[in-house]
């Protein structure tokens, strides 16, 4: 979106320049790894993105790092990501469907 | 009930009574971040109380675990801080809460980290990680908003009046206190007002707010003695275990 | 489904099929792509089409997981163990999370969230009618974890191939988090079924209740919806209506026998020859009422995100204002 359409170039409603702005998320998941893109959030300001960050995207990990960067900011090349999957967070374990104990009826849950 | 049975309750219901709260919001929070945000603290709230709960029980030798002490006491029983059970008001009134409860709490964690007894210092221990995110959050939101708007300093030095005067009982020292402070278990209530103080004061002043002057009043929630919220939060979180005796669930 | 309300609003009801038929160098660049299981980048050239058909289903996929917060939020307060209650914040958590996802997916489309949300709240856009019903008991937390999560699930496994790039990426990170949700209903119907003759009766009031909404959200028979035929060949919807309620009928059947719960359809049987269980009609009279604002709790669902919203404008205001300041006096300071 231009920067025009952002200043309320829509129409009769709330003129959306007081939207907090878009940074893009990068998640170092292990030690040794790359950072890995893995989404995006709205904050008004790195610090906040950082903290939000960790609440949004490490729900179910631990000991990560985390970069942020505004989504202006980038000049993009190549869109294409993989997706870093994100390590269980050791003591959350009944976010995981691992933690419930099914009968063995039931085959696929 | 002894003094340390009663002194590991009034740690457990500090959790699960803000958590309880602060899960309120989940859904209705001003941004979707923060909806995300203050389940990860209510969360780990809850999960801290779960540990001091069953720990007081074991201690107590009764039978009683987790979930026979959240459901199945009266609002006598409870030993939260008054603070805490207070409805959730706007985002200020809950921010500045939290932030006044966090100070106190990280400082009361790192006490009770050195605590003689072992169970007691190990669940300190790991919550005190959890207490300082808790605080950056609480503090980080403190300052934008006494330094926000207009409207958001005036709805935050507000909710400050409003709350400070319920501050001085984590300070206030009784019996239970003065015995787990003898034994090495606790710490002495009063030992952590000046630091409190100093820290709370200078975030209050990066956020623009004046530190409102000390009440005459003292709540006594740590002793059991409410206000007139806790018992109607209580009625809606024990409503299951209540209507139905004996279900497992 | 979450994505159901794609097909029942009145503004695609025209086919857009038209639009790609045509051969023009980028286009045949772009279906080739999408014939090969490629990926569409969001600066990739798109049909106006596929972009408009893509923001549409996205935001209102993102709309239904906010909206969806609401009927099992309204029992976290209740919620009868500290365990259940752990599991069940996170779980709505999990929720919150997917739809910040799907608005992030659908930002790179070139709609902001506040754009998408403005469209929620002021009813132009759709989300998921199964959120328009009421939990009324602590068996309806379990119900919605088991049969409408297990119901999303069906439907999103398949949009994890989806020929979106950053929709396909969503996907698979909410996938991941839905196994859990469905299993957390699951053991909650479990703990109620092995529970007292009250706990029993509750959990199947609720079955009863949840069953047919259920069925309904994989939206109307493949004879009746619209544009399928568009969303397959641009492989945004790749499995069918009625193909997916088959699937999950077959699946979800032996699992009610196993929890001791009847289902409430008296036509439904084994078919020998299909391999598939026969099903009674679906009351499409009550779906299209539930998705055309008349449903029991559809006003309430709205009214509550739009207090959410319009109560925290002063907080994110708040925030904002901050922001600015903080760096105006950065710029100051290094001057
Ligand atoms: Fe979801
Ligand atoms: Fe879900």
């Amino acid at each position: 979106m231009s920067e025009d359409e952002k200043q309320g170039g829509t129409g009769g409603r709330r003129p959306l320049v007081q939207e907090w702005p878009l940074w893009e998320v990068f998640i170092r998941s292990k030690q040794g790894l790359d950072h890995k893109h893995c989404g995006s959030l709205h904050a008004t300001d790195a610090k906040q993105a950082i903290q939000m960050a960790r609440d949004v995207y490490t729900r179910r990990n631990e000991g990560v790092s985390i970069w942020v960067v505004p989504s202006n900011a980038i000049t993009a090349s190549d869109p294409g990501e993989r997706e870093a999957f994100v390590d269980p967070m050791a003591d959350k374990i009944f976010r995981h469907p691992t933690f419930y104990e099914l009968p063995d009826e039931v085959k696929h849950m | 009930m002894s003094a340390k049975v009663e002194y590991v309750l009034r740690f457990g219901d500090n959790s699960l009574i803000l958590g309880q709260r602060l899960a309120e919001w989940l859904g209705h929070a001003p941004v979707l971040e923060e909806d995300i945000a203050s389940a990860n603290i209510s969360l780990d709230l809850i999960g801290q109380a779960r540990l001091w709960l069953t720990l007081a029980g074991r201690i107590e030798g009764k039978g009683r675990d987790e979930d026979r002490l959240a459901y199945h006491r009266e609002q006598q029983d409870f030993r939260n801080f008054t603070l805490l059970e207070l409805p959730n008001g706007d985002y200020a009134y809950t921010v500045v809460r939290r932030f006044l409860f966090d100070a106190w709490h990280c400082l009361a964690l790192d006490a009770l980290s050195g605590s003689h007894d072992t169970d007691i210092a190990a669940i300190a221990a790991k919550s005190r990680k959890e207490a300082e995110y808790h605080r950056l959050h609480s503090g980080d939101w403190l300052v934008r908003l006494g330094d926000g708007t207009g409207e958001s300093h005036a709805r935050t030095q507000a909710a400050l009046e409003l709350q400070w005067r319920y501050t001085a009982e984590f300070f206030d020292s009784d019996a239970v206190d003065a015995e787990m402070a003898e034994s090495g278990a606790g710490f002495a209530a009063a030992s952590l007002r000046d630091e409190w103080l100093e820290e709370v004061t200078t975030v209050l002043a990066e956020a623009t707010l004046k530190v409102p002057a000390a009440a005459k009043f003292v709540s006594h929630g740590k002793r059991g003695r409410h206000s007139e919220h806790l018992s109607r939060l209580l009625a809606e979180m024990q409503v299951l275990q209540r209507t139905h005796p004996g279900a497992k669930w | 489904m979450y994505t159901q309300s794609m097909d029942t609003d009145p503004e695609t009801r025209n086919p857009v099929a038209k639009v790609s038929a045509v051969g023009r160098p980028e286009e045949q660049r772009f279906q080739a792509t999408v014939d090969a299981e490629g990926k569409i980048e969001p600066r990739d050239w798109m049909p106006e089409a596929y972009r408009k058909t893509l923001l549409r289903q996205i935001s209102q996929h993102a709309h239904s997981e906010i909206i969806g917060m609401f009927p099992e939020g309204n029992w976290i307060s209740r919620a009868p163990s500290l365990k259940r209650k752990a599991i069940l914040i996170a779980k709505v958590q999990d929720e919150a999370g997917h739809g910040l996802y799907l608005y992030s997916a659908a930002e790179t489309l070139g709609q902001s969230r506040d754009e998408m949300m403005a469209a929620l709240h002021s009813g132009r856009a759709k989300y998921s009618s199964i959120f328009n019903y009421p939990t009324l008991t602590w068996a309806d937390v379990g119900m919605i974890g088991w049969l409408v999560d297990g119901a999303a699930i069906m439907n999103q496994i398949p949009l994890c191939r989806c020929s979106y790039g950053p929709y396909a990426r969503a996907m698979i990170r909410v996938c991941k988090e839905e196994s859990f949700h469905q299993r957390q209903g699951f053991d909650i119907m479990l703990s109620l079924s092995k529970g007292t003759a009250d706990q029993k009766a509750m959990a199947q009031e609720s079955l009863d209740r949840w069953w047919w909404p259920v069925l309904a959200m994989f939206g109307p028979p493949d004879a009746d919806s619209v544009h399928s035929g568009q969303s397959a060949q641009w492989k945004i919807k790749r499995v069918s209506n009625d193909e997916l309620r088959q699937k999950f009928i077959d699946a979800t059947v032996p699992q009610a026998e196993l929890l001791g719960l009847r289902i409430p359809d008296e036509k439904l049987k084994w078919n020998t020859q299909t391999g598939h269980y026969d099903f009674g009609p679906i009351d499409w009279d009550d779906f299209w009422r539930v998705v055309n604002g008349e449903g029991p709790c559809n006003k309430e669902r709205l009214a509550a995100r739009v207090k959410a919203y319009e109560e925290g404008q002063w907080v994110r205001d708040a925030a904002m204002a901050y922001a600015v300041k903080r760096k105006a006096r950065q710029h100051k300071e290094a001057a």
